[in-house]
């Protein structure tokens, strides 16, 4: 199947806006992308008239053009029909926005839409989504622009069963300056699901990290998705939910009590190096550092700091995520110490955590960074900044960015959430350098590389 | 490929939902994994036989279609050392539910561990290695893999276990047969990988590792509902 008219459209149909009501989700389509996506959008209800100025289609085949994208959101008995004429007018592929199906049991309506669609070889998001997301493409979701928080463009692609986790992800993604290539709610899933994505992905070469959303998978669909993504060039990030044992199914075998359905979910996906996030804060920093970061390190990790506490805290961390905070050798400590500024020279622990003290200047991070970035007992440095110190300049961040494009070790930093200290995180992250705002997410970034297998 | 002899015995099972350890342990070691010397009689005499040819102390279990989980009704006896305790517990076990005979069995000494397997319904055949024994849900040492297992999934899985340095040999004890153990997963992966159609789980518990070799001393094989 070729998915280019799903995702990089040229031109869009929504097939089902209303002209009684404004909020209607084909009314908010049509509007969010007839003002603002570089593509042309045809609205089509039977009983014509005008929206936003625009001639309103009775049918889909009326519309001039080639239709690469169709939208449909009609009611789920007339939706056969509409993907019948769809592929009579030779659509590329549509996003079935209505609900009305598997979900309330009406698993019989959806197996027909799919015979229908499977027939032509025609494919189809949803039904009951919010479609797609295709940032300066495409917006399929029926949320109106003003209300959405949208993450920059970038490279991580993220798949969700559920589009209300997609938004909200999408808000945290823009807060920690995470870029998306493409966002895809598929809801019921019923012909295209997330292992199509995936194939689909794997060759897009605006994506470099392919994050998923997941509530269960079918009959042997997990299996065949582990090795498709275990094969994958790229980091794969995964999300479930469901993780409590449902319900109280009586077992009568010890394996079956211990390899529930969560144990052998999480146990089987490390088995494939696909990274398992345990909750959205972890999800959020894995696409973060893999984002930036596409390899795997042993996760022997250097910290520089200007406190004390968030070093021990951190070290505290690594030891719970199962990082080492190995001691450096002499020779890496004479040389780091031998680079500070004299007043901080006297002061500074150098062993790891390294602790530059409150009397700390910008040189003297660049200087620690730099060394750790030379020390071989170390693949991974987690800065944690405090720009509460009187030497600590906001240009620190763009400084060490440019360390890491020099020596080419991981970086990834802490930095206080605070508006003022923005300068600063931009610094970093405007130079891929991933930012966190606790030290348990600049952790959680270096374990992301630890765990990923294919990177 | 799936060899005759193993179909029947799971085809006579079908109607109960599980294979009788006897014929469970048949079919593994048609499969090519190693059980203990035992035999399967009514006869007190042929067991008091079996006994003093294999050398005491042996082990007693009660063969019952009635009865699926065997510790929890006193239908094992281990540790037996003589002829009185043989046909003591020979006359207890004839008066369990659904009597059909007797398991005796050579007694092995060992690590304790589970082996066991589970027809997922996302990931269908998966494999768990475990600290074994009767306390194996309370302490839940366990480990899994997706099927068919490879050498290097297994030692992968033996390092999971936090008990793992009992494997490895500990304060002074022989470490496990790892070779034997590996060959052993990796034969009963094969297996579950053939007969996946026909099997719910599988519980090897306890398998009996030692130096030598490891031993299958209790199979539960529940089969696919109908």
């Amino acid at each position: 199947m070729n998915f280019q008219a799903l995702f990089e459209p040229k031109t869009m149909a929504v097939i089902g806006v209303s002209l009684k009501n404004e909020r209607h989700p084909g009314n908010v389509i049509f509007n969010k992308n007839f003002h603002r996506y570089p593509l042309k959008v045809f609205p089509v209800n039977p009983q014509g008239g005008v929206l936003q100025g625009e001639a309103v289609f009775t049918h889909l085949s009326e519309i001039p053009e080639k239709v690469d994208l169709a939208v449909i959101a009609v009611r789920a008995e007339q939706v056969a029909n509409v993907i019948a004429d769809c592929i009579q007018a030779g659509v590329g592929g549509a996003t079935v926005i209505s609900g009305g199906f598997a979900e309330i049991n009406r698993k019989d309506l959806q197996d027909h839409i799919v015979a229908v669609a499977e027939e032509a070889n025609f494919p189809f998001i949803g039904p009951n989504c919010l479609g797609i997301y295709s940032p300066s493409r495409v917006d399929t979701f029926f949320l109106p622009s003003e209300r959405m928080v949208k993450p920059d463009p970038g490279n991580v692609a993220m798949i969700s069963q559920s589009g209300g986790v997609l938004v909200d992800q999408m808000v945290k993604f823009a807060d920690e300056g995470v870029g998306l290539s493409l966002a895809v709610s598929i809801g019921n899933k019923a012909m295209i699901r997330e292992l199509d994505l995936l194939y689909y992905l794997e060759k897009d070469p605006e994506t470099r990290v392919i994050a998923f959303y997941l509530e269960g998978f079918g009959k042997n669909e997990g299996r065949e998705f582990v090795i498709a993504a275990g094969q994958c060039a790229k980091p794969v990030i995964v999300l479930k939910a469901g993780k409590s044992p449902g319900g109280s199914r009586a077992v009568s075998s010890h394996t079956a009590s211990l390899a529930g359905d969560y144990q052998t979910f999480s146990a089987v996906l490390s088995q494939f190096g696909v990274v398992e996030a345990k909750n959205e804060v972890e999800l959020i920093s894995f696409c973060e550092s893999l984002s930036t970061y596409n390899r795997s390190i042993e996760g022997q990790i250097g910290i520089v700091t200007g406190s004390g506490g968030h070093g021990a805290l951190a070290v505290d961390v690594c030891a719970d995520h199962g990082l080492s905070v190995p001691i450096l050798s002499e020779k890496v400590q004479k040389e780091l110490r031998g680079n500070l500024s004299p007043s901080v020279r006297a002061i500074a622990s150098v062993g790891n955590p390294i602790d530059l003290t409150g009397s700390a200047v910008d040189d003297d991070f660049v200087a620690a960074t730099t060394s750790l970035s030379k020390a071989p007992e170390i693949d991974c440095i987690i800065a944690l900044l405090l720009p509460y110190a009187p030497g600590i300049t906001m240009d620190l961040g763009a400084r060490l960015s440019q360390v890491y494009q020099r020596q080419k070790k991981p970086l990834v930093a802490y930095v206080p959430h605070v508006d003022k200290y923005r300068m600063l995180t931009e610094g970093l992250e405007f130079n891929r350098i991933p930012v966190s705002p606790s030290i348990e997410g600049a952790v959680l970034m270096a374990e992301a590389m630890r765990r990923c297998q294919p990177c | 490929m799936l060899r005759k002899e193993i179909r029947a015995i799971v085809s006579a099972s079908s109607q109960q939902g599980w294979v009788l350890e006897p014929e469970a342990k048949r079919l593994l070691s048609l499969a090519g994994l190693g059980v203990p010397k035992y035999t399967w009689t009514t006869d007190v005499e042929e067991a008091l036989q079996f006994a003093e040819q294999v050398g005491y102390p042996v082990v007693a279990k009660v063969v019952s279609p009635e009865i699926l989980h065997k510790s929890d009704q006193g239908g094992v006896v281990t540790g037996i050392d003589s002829d009185e305790k043989v046909s003591a517990t020979f006359a207890r076990f004839s008066q369990l539910l659904g009597f059909a005979g007797v398991l005796v069995e050579e007694m092995l000494s060992g690590v304790e561990l589970i082996v066991g397997a589970k027809i997922d319904y996302q990931f269908g055949p998966v494999i768990v290695l475990g600290m074994g024994g009767t306390g194996v849900e309370i302490y839940r040492d366990t480990t899994l893999r997706m099927a068919p297992l490879e050498e290097r999934h297994v030692k992968a899985m033996v390092k999971d276990l936090k008990a793992h340095q009992l494997l490895e040999g500990y304060r002074g004890s022989e470490p496990v047969n790892l070779a034997e153990l590996t060959r052993m997963m990796i034969t009963f992966s094969q297996l579950v990988m053939e007969i996946e159609s026909l099997i719910d789980s599988i519980d090897l518990n306890p398998v009996i590792c030692s130096e030598n070799k490891c031993v299958v001393a209790d199979a539960r094989i529940l089969l696919k509902v109908a």
